[in-house]
Parts: structure tokens; sequence; C-alpha cells
């Protein structure tokens, strides 16, 4: 059998063995948390051959404020079934965070598999109005920026110092939700040229509809093995050879916003560099962010996807974008060329916080 | 303002029943009054006194609005200093239409301003009509709100506004004056009310028990590999995470598991105390839920009490927990403990 | 456990109903530096920040981290923020430690905090939910009707709760920290109080406090570079564990919840603990309303099922004169910020096997168990430190 790589951070090897994620669509009235869930959990470890009681760890991430009630994440651990007892956890962060709080867990040997999982109803209030709440509440708050309005600030300070082009954000969009025409997940999906989305209107100025992200209710789950128990689950585990995550200053005036520091000194950390990047999911909900990460990542600067590392092929968030599952789907797409054969060196990226504020990189491989 | 196209696909439910899921609209608000701290009590305290003030960080940076803490050193910050009026855009963002929460009830533009004197810039909005009339390095001022409407938040300065155009104008020199406290008192809090509306979903599962609360009934569900009777079901048996099914009609009667006297008044409350509130044991459900107790004084309530539902009459029934008005003694002998201690 | 883990600076504010003084910068900042100091450091020493805090409605800042990431040191380092209800305090000590004992990180920032005050604990934990009636009348109105329970199962007398409420508000009296010093407490003083939740009275609940709490953890090189610089000994992670059971299900047992026990029995295995009671020198539990006392103890094993209450009214759990203090720092029951309660909890008794616990120190300890519950007595973490290297 072969070897597991060996890891830059920590000692034991872990690997994403199977990833789940529901379908992701603008509205599912359907169905609530724990509906939503459920599925998707089955699926993931149905895939492996596993039930919950074969899992020694399960972490969790979500947001109350999406849900509107405290605690929501209580109700949520329902569609696990956490009988007998077992060790869980939650942050509330997006759910590669809570990857990263199980992989730490992993590192040491009486767990061998973890569960990690992470939903966002958007559709149940006003996101413009909430994700303003993640400001100062004395200073930035109570004037209710939107996150459209912060992406676009930053976007025009790209523009400003000649770092990008409009032209450039539609290049992404074109590119992403082209993409996603082979994600069946995938909310948005089209094949429509930079020029024609050129022509769209602006919502916030300068970016147009295209910049944006779907609103989308959506969920995701992932499993992590580690040492021989990754072998014995799946035939090509997604072993993670390097993670970090690095947050910057809050205040949004006092950040570069055409840059990504914490994206860079995380990369550098998570080794990115150390070897080709044939694949990139990036947790860029805005297309201008896509830039600004690919430079600090590393990666080619060309938007329109001739460059050495495929970015984004799930479309990413510009195709589908479930508040606090979509970091976590970056790692399950990215794992999953690896499982499927298609990539044997990916970098996966997920972002928390105001535009860019707070970055997690991890790098993946196949034996 | 966030996209709010009906992109991709929905998910709307069919319930067992046949009906779509059920959705119903939630608020959740507070006043929030926020003790703010002596630093960022003086930034407020300027906007109050028609001044921008900032603080001196590391190297001699001045920040505005000043934060507590550096960012490099995370040491607290140092004196505080007078910045601006005028300040220049270093980026901005054109909001062609606002949201009823924004600043501005006109088109305007979001903007990055950094106030002479300063090293960092202060987020807000710019009133100047047309997004002609913005450009990054462009200079404004800040236009605040009359004095006796200025009660120390950011609210007190209503917009950045261009400052009026000279050729070749140079800007003010970055020099800081050291700011002195305000006589008219400190601010030493600020009042930030939010309020958030949301469309909540019952989820297919419950919705069939919450049309059975409408027509009087109540109806559980069992999960297929424990067989416990579920009411309300959730979506899921959280022992065995399958979702649990059909249609288990309960009669209305049942046991008091245990119960408490609420005797505490609070924000939001709508049920006059002293009220008992139980865990009621439906007859053929393996959950107990809250319920009310009522016709019966708070002394004599005790576990194992037998009850039945008294619901609101069928005009004014709907599809929730509410249609339940209370339950009452039902006059039956007290039910043996060993029969629900298991249950709680 | 790979790598040792120790408890090498302690940092904690003065809860209050309301600490108008600070911003929530300002609160969590007064720990942490109370911690750093503690631990002869600077925010340039620490690796990582790891901050919990129970629902963001609290304050009305949603991730809350992300604000504070100056004010903690963070910037430009790992930095993650735990919830898990109650017990979130405790746990986020957990998530920390184990960045430790997993070898990623050599000194540990963690913090937990509540700032209660810029709401209402009472609505924030009874928001009322569609399509429910509007009945959840706070935690009290959760925990006392599985208090009733218990009294009922044990058949304990109907003081002993009051007891409990008499005896961590003397403790408190020792405890500078502490929200409420309630100097004329005694059983008529608690009796008198109005019965908010029958059977709780008011004086037998916890207070809704503003506070803070604050540890560096740190590995075995970074505590004896600590120790050095300080003085100060270590205290030592001997176990850790977190359990999790759903908030109802068919034959749920709420009074004596397995994942209590589970979590326990797993704490103890680790440490090489068999006999509770004699084997720890006290205990920091979270006890919110005064009855959670005695159903703790049976659920932590310090005695068989049914005989909490007898512990309780022997005086076994004082620390004037009892076997096995518990809550020497006045408990739950004198200083509640919810989102902190679990780590000062586990703080104490770091301080209490460091020797640190001044007034309400209990003499000689070597070992001591720290207990944090959260949700519908579903979420348990807990710890066992010691003063023996492990």
């Amino acid at each position: 059998m072969t070897a597991a790589p060996t890891p830059r951070q920590g000692s034991r090897p872990v690997a994403v063995v199977s990833f789940a994620q529901a379908p992701n669509v603008r509205r599912d009235t359907a169905h609530n948390e724990v509906e939503l869930l459920m599925p998707v959990i089955t699926e993931v470890l149905g895939a492996v051959g596993i039930t919950k009681d074969d899992l020694g760890f399960i972490c969790s991430g979500s947001t109350d404020y999406l849900v509107g009630g405290p605690f929501s994440f209580v109700g949520a651990l329902d569609a696990v079934g956490v009988w007998p007892p077992k060790s869980e956890s939650h942050v509330e962060m997006d759910a590669a965070w809570a990857l990263y709080e199980a992989w730490v867990r992993l590192q040491e040997d009486d767990v061998d598999t973890a569960l990690v999982y992470g939903f966002g109803k958007s559709s149940m209030g006003d996101l413009g109005k909430i994700l303003a709440l993640q400001l100062d509440p004395y200073t930035m708050a109570p004037l209710w920026p939107d996150p459209v309005s912060l992406a676009a600030l930053q976007a025009r300070a790209l523009l400003d110092r000649g770092l990008a082009t409009e032209r450039d954000f539609a290049e992404v969009a074109a590119r992403s939700r082209r993409s996603a025409l082979d994600n069946p997940k995938a909310q948005v999906a089209e094949d429509r040229t930079a020029d024609e989305l050129l022509g769209d209107d602006y919502v916030v100025a300068p970016l147009r509809r295209h910049s944006l992200p779907p609103l989308t209710d959506g969920a995701a789950a992932i499993v992590l093995a580690a040492g021989e128990r990754a072998f014995e689950l799946c035939e090509r585990p997604a072993w993670i050879t390097g993670i970090d995550h690095r947050v910057e200053t809050h205040a949004v005036g006092a950040r570069d916003l055409t840059a990504s520091p914490s994206t860079a000194k995380a990369a550098e950390v998570a080794g990115v560099s150390a070897g080709p990047v044939e694949v990139a999911e990036l947790h860029a909900a805005f297309a201008p962010q896509e830039l600004i990460l690919r430079r600090a990542l590393g990666l080619s600067a060309d938007p329109t996807g001739n460059g050495s590392t495929v970015v984004n092929p799930s479309g990413g968030p510009l195709a589908a974008n479930a508040l606090m599952a979509g970091g976590l789907i970056r790692i399950g797409e990215a794992a999953a060329r690896i499982a499927g054969g298609t990539a044997g060196r990916v970098v996966a990226h997920a972002t928390s916080g105001p535009v860019l504020q707070q970055n997690l990189v991890a790098v993946l491989e196949g034996a | 303002m966030v996209i709010e196209g009906e992109q991709g696909r929905e998910r709307s439910g069919m319930s067992g029943a046949g009906d779509e899921v059920l959705t119903a609209e939630h608020v959740l608000e507070y006043p929030y009054s926020r003790s703010v701290g002596p630093a960022i009590g003086a930034f407020l305290a300027g906007l109050r006194d028609g001044r921008l003030i900032g603080c001196r960080a590391s190297g001699g940076r001045v920040v505005v609005p000043p934060t507590e803490y550096d960012p490099e050193t995370a040491e607290a910050t140092g004196e505080l200093v007078e910045v601006g009026p005028e300040g220049t855009v270093t980026t901005w963002a054109w909001v062609t239409d606002p949201a009823p929460q924004h600043p501005l009830d006109h088109p305007f533009a979001w903007v990055l301003v950094v106030p002479d004197g300063a090293d960092t810039a202060m987020l807000h909005v710019l009133d100047a009509g047309l997004p002609e009339a913005v450009a990054t390095g462009m200079r404004v001022r800040p236009d605040f709100r009359p004095a006796d409407e200025r009660v120390g938040s950011i609210a007190d300065l209503r917009a950045f506004v261009p400052t009026a155009p000279a050729a070749g104008q140079v800007p003010k020199a970055a020099t800081t004056v050291a700011a002195t406290r305000p006589d008219s008192g400190a601010v030493t809090a600020v009042d930030t009310p939010i309020r958030l509306d949301y469309h909540f979903t019952a989820g297919t599962a419950a919705t069939p028990y919450l049309r059975g609360l409408a027509e009087g009934r109540f109806v559980g569900q069992r999960c297929p590999v424990c067989k416990k009777v579920y009411i309300p079901p959730r979506g899921s048996c959280p022992t065995d995470g399958v979702a649990t099914e059909g249609a288990e009609v309960l009669a209305g009667t049942g046991t008091v598991t245990t119960y408490c006297v609420v005797n505490v008044p609070f924000a939001g409350q709508s049920i006059e105390i002293p009220y008992i509130c139980a865990q009621v044991l439906l007859d053929g459900a393996d959950i107990s839920f809250m319920a009310l107790i009522q016709e019966i004084p708070a002394a004599e309530v005790r576990m194992g009490l037998r009850v039945e539902a008294v619901w609101v009459s069928p005009e004014e029934r709907g599809p929730t927990m509410a249609s339940v008005k209370y339950f009452r003694p039902s006059g039956e002998p007290d039910a043996d403990y060993e029969s629900y201690r298991a249950y709680l | 456990m790979a790598e040792r883990c120790a408890v090498i600076g302690v940092g904690q504010t003065k809860c209050a109903s309301k600490r108008l003084d600070v911003s929530i910068a300002g609160l969590v900042r007064e720990a942490a530096v109370g911690a750093l100091e503690d631990a002869g450091l600077g925010f340039g020493d620490i690796d990582a920040v790891v901050i919990g805090k129970a629902p963001d409605m609290f304050e009305g800042v949603m991730m809350p981290e992300l604000y504070l990431a100056p004010a903690l040191g963070a910037v430009g380092k790992p930095l993650l923020r735990v919830h898990t209800a109650g017990s979130v305090g405790g746990s986020t000590a957990l998530v920390a430690a184990h960045l430790v004992t997993a070898g990623i990180h050599q000194r540990v920032l963690t913090v937990a905090f509540e700032k209660q005050s810029d709401s209402d604990a009472m609505w924030a934990l009874s928001v009322p939910q569609p399509f429910a009636a509007p009945l959840l009348a706070g935690a009290g109105g959760y925990f006392a009707p599985i208090i009733r329970a218990y009294i009922r199962r044990s058949g304990a007398p109907a003081d002993i709760g009051m007891k409990v409420a008499v005896k961590d508000r003397l403790h408190a009296l020792k405890n500078p920290y502490a929200h409420l010093h309630l100097p004329d407490i005694s059983m008529k003083m608690v009796e008198d109080s109005v019965v908010i939740w029958d059977p709780l009275h008011y004086l037998e609940s916890c207070p809704s406090s503003d506070g803070a709490a604050a540890m560096v953890l740190g590995s075995e090189s970074a505590a004896a570079a600590s120790e050095a610089a300080t003085g100060k000994r270590p205290a030592w992670v001997h176990g850790m564990a977190m359990r999790s059971e759903p908030t109802m299900f068919a034959g749920r047992d709420q009074v004596n919840p397995q994942a209590g026990r589970d979590c326990a029995a797993e704490v103890y295995r680790q440490a090489g603990v068999s006999n509770p009671r004699s084997d720890f020198d006290c205990a920091e539990v979270y006890v919110p309303f005064s009855w959670y006392e005695p159903m703790w103890l049976e659920n932590l094993g310090f005695c068989d099922e049914g005989q909490g209450w007898r512990l309780t009214d022997e005086g076994a759990t004082s620390l004037d004169g009892g076997d096995i203090p518990w809550n020497c720092s006045g408990g739950v029951l004198s200083s509640n910020p919810i989102g902190a309660s679990g780590m000062l909890r586990f703080l104490e008794v770091a301080l209490q096997v460091r020797g640190e616990a001044g007034e309400h120190q209990v003499d000689g300890v070597r070992r001591a168990l720290g207990q944090a519950y959260g949700g519908g007595s579903q979420f348990f973490s807990m710890w066992v430190l010691g003063a023996e290297r492990p």
C-alpha cells in the first residue's frame, strides 16, 4: 500500500475521504436545517461505508444569525444522531474552520475518523443587513454596509490601482459559470461571454450583477480520516499536506483591500508553492476577489483559465454560495479532484468576515 | 443591498399531507445600548461636537476611527488627536438603489476617506448627487447634522460631501492638533437598535403536525428504526439520524411529567405571570413537550397530573402550538410515577 | 495526548451586571492582558488565539472574533471562535489545549466572554420561535422542571438547593472577581426571595453578568520558560474530554445525562482517577441553579445516584470544612457571563492547582476537576488539572 505524504503541520497524516453537499438552491422552503442536513450526512457516511457509530469526533460550522435564533446548531445536531453521546464541537464560523478543528483533533491517535458539516440558508433573512452585523458595532455596523457595497469598495480600489479591469471581473464570472455547467450541484451555470456580461447594469458600481454570488441555501459534509484508516475507507484519500489560517485587522479603512496578506501568509505556512497547483478552489464570493486571491496564492493572474492552474472547476461561489458551508465546499471540491484521479495536488481556500478579513488555505495531495 | 434575483432552482415542499410546507415571519429586534469605553467614547463625543478624532498608534501613525488596540503591536493605542475636517477619498462604490437601512435614502457613494492628518481611512457615505461627481483622490468634507440632533453616534456625521472645487488647491497639511476632552461631557454609551426579519420554515416533517393543530388534533411521527413516536416532529429521530415518518394521531390527553411555575417578568413575555409551564407527555407519544397548564391553582399542580388539551375556538386556530390554549386537569386519577418517570 | 499542555497564565475580569466602563474589546482585553502578564508573556509570544462565547445576539455582534482580532493580538495569527452553548467556555479551552497537545502551537491564548448588559439575557434566551407557543422563560424555565424531577427521584429534602445557594455566595465573598458579593447571605435570605421558577428562589439562580476569562496554554517548554520567568508553577492538563447528546429524545435522562457520565468517565480514565471524591482536592462545576450541585455530584460520580444531596447537606462541598470543596470561587451562582462561565470553571481549578486562588484557596491542591455544561444539559466539557507533570 502506498504511504501517506508527510504533512507540513502536525505529525499524523489526515485525509478527506468523503464529501457530499445538498443541491444549492435559491430558496429551500421545504426543509428545516435538520432535513437539509440529514441526506447530506447519510450520503457522506454511506459513501465510505461507515455509520455515526464509527465516528470519533464531530465538528460543525454555522451561524445563529442566518436563522434568527440562538443555538441553531443544537437543533441541527439531530441530523447526525449523537447517541450514544459523542465527542462533538462547533464553531460559529464557516465549516472550513470546523474542518480545521477536526484536523487538529485527529492529530491525536485516540480518534481515527471525524465528520465535519456546515449549513446556511441565505433565504431566511436579509443577508445585506445580517452580514453588516459582522462589523465593528460602534463605528461601522450602524451605517449598515452590506457585503456587496464593501466588495464594491474593494473592486474600485483594484481598478484605481491598475491591478484589474472590469473585463477581468467579467472573465472570472464567465469562466466560473461556464465551469459550473459541469457541476450538477451548481445553482447558477451558464455560457456567456465576458462581452455579454459587461452589458449588465451595475448593482453597486463598479460591481455588475455577474460579479456577485447568488443567494444560496445549502449544506455540505466531509469525512476526515487519519493514517491507515483513510486507506481503509477510500481508494484515493485526499491528504491534507498543509493547512493554516490567518486573520487581518478589522477596520476596513485600515486594510489594503487590494491584497490578501493573510491568504499569502497561510499559503506560505501551508506550503502552496512547494509544488504544482493543478487545481485551486477559491472562496471568492465576488469576482474581483478571485484576482486578489490568485495573486496572494502565487497563481497565474489570467482570469480566463489559460493559466497552469484550473481555478474553481466547480464554478466556485459565483455558481453557488452557501454561507457557512461555502469554505468547506471548496475543500470538498478540491479533494474530489484527487479522489477522482484528475489531479495530484490541489489547493483549497476559505474566507470569513468582511472583504477577505480571515483566510484559510489547505493543500491536498494524492498519495 | 444584495442581489435578489431568482437565480437557480428552488426547493419548495410538499409535505406528506399534500400541502405546501408552512412558513412564518419572525422578527429579531432589540434596542442594544452599548457601553463604548474611553477611546470609542472620545471618537463619538468628537462627532457630537462636530469634530473627527483619531488616535496615535505604533510608529506615530494616526488611526481613525480610533482603535483601542494597535493591530501591529497589540498594545493599547496612545493619545487622541483631531484630524480633518477635510479628507481625501481613497475608494468609493456607488449605490443606485439604497436599502431602507442605509444612511441615505437617495443614491450615494460608500467611501473610505482619509481625513487630513490621519494615516488610515474611515468608512462612511458621500452625498455627491451623481457617480460622475465622485473620484478616488477627490477632496471631501464632513457634513454634520445640526448640533441639537447630534447624540454621540456615527450617524452624527450625516455624510461627507465634496469640498467646493478650486483649481490647484493643495490638501491641508498633515499636521495634527492634540485633542482636548470635550467639555460637554464624555460619551460612554451609544444606542444601536437592530431589527432583522426572517422567513422561517417549519420543515416538511413539522407541517402535518402544525396543520393538525389547526384542526384541533395532535399528529406525531414515528421513527422507523427505534419505533418511537415524536411530537412535535422536527425532521429526524435524534438518536438514529433518520427521518421520522407517517402521521400518528394522538389523543388530546396526557400526563404532566414535570413542571415549574414561572414567576419572572422579562422583555418579550406574552403570558401573564405566574404561569405553570409543564412537560406534557401525550398518551401514545414517546417524548413530552412544553405546555401551559391552567384551571388549577399553581400549588395543586403535581407530577403525574392527568391533563387534557383545551383548544382555542376553531376560528382562532392556526398551524401553531398556540392553537392549544392550555392543558387542564382531566379529572382522572394521577398517573403512576413508574409510568412516566423515564420521561421528562 | 501526544504533547503535554499546561495552564501557564490566568486572567479574568471583575464580573458585574453591567461593565459600563468598557467596550466589548475592553472587557475581553482586560482578561487577556491579565493572562499574559501572569504568564510573563506579551502578545507577540502567542502563536494562536481561540475565543469562545455564547449566542451572538447577546451582544448583537455577528462573529465578534472578527471585530476583536486586533484587541486579542490576533492579527496575522490563527484565530478560532468556538460556540457550544453554555459549555463554550470549557470547550474553548479544550480546543486551545488540543492545539498544544497536537504539537501545532507552543503558546495559545484562549479567551471567553459575554457582555450581557448590551442586551438582556432573558430576552436572548427566550426569543419566541415561530409555530411554538411562547412559553420558554429563560434558562431557569427550562431547568426548573428538571430539578423538580431530581427532587422527586432522590427524595431530597426541600432545602438542599438553598444550602448550595448560601455556600457558593459565602465562597464568593473570598473571590474579589465574583459578581455577587452578598455578605448577609443566609438560608432565610434565600427563602425570603421570590420563587421565580418554582421550586427555585431568585437567590438560587445565577446572576446575569458581564465578564471575561482568559488563559495562556503552553507546551512543556513554554511552561518551563514561564515558570522560570514568573516563579509560578504550571497547572498540567491530565485529562480532557467533550461529549454531546441530543436535546430531547424518547427516554432521555435529562436529570443525569449519559453524555455527562461518559465525559467524566473518559476524563477520569485519562487522568487515572478512580474515586473522584477522594482523588480530587476540589472541583469547579457549572452550577447555575442551586440544585445542579447535588445533580452533578451524582452525574460526575462523586457519590452514588440519588445521594448527591447528602454530600451537600453534610457540608462535604464547602470550603469551610468540607472534604471535597466545590466552587470555591463562588461558581456560576455568583458570576455568570454565560460565554465565559465555563472557562471560569477551568481557570479556577488552574488557580487552585497553582496555589494562586488567594482567599478561596484549598490547601494543598494536587488535582482538581473543571466541568462546564450547556444547552439542554447536553454538551459537556471537562478537564483535570494536576500539579505534577503527567
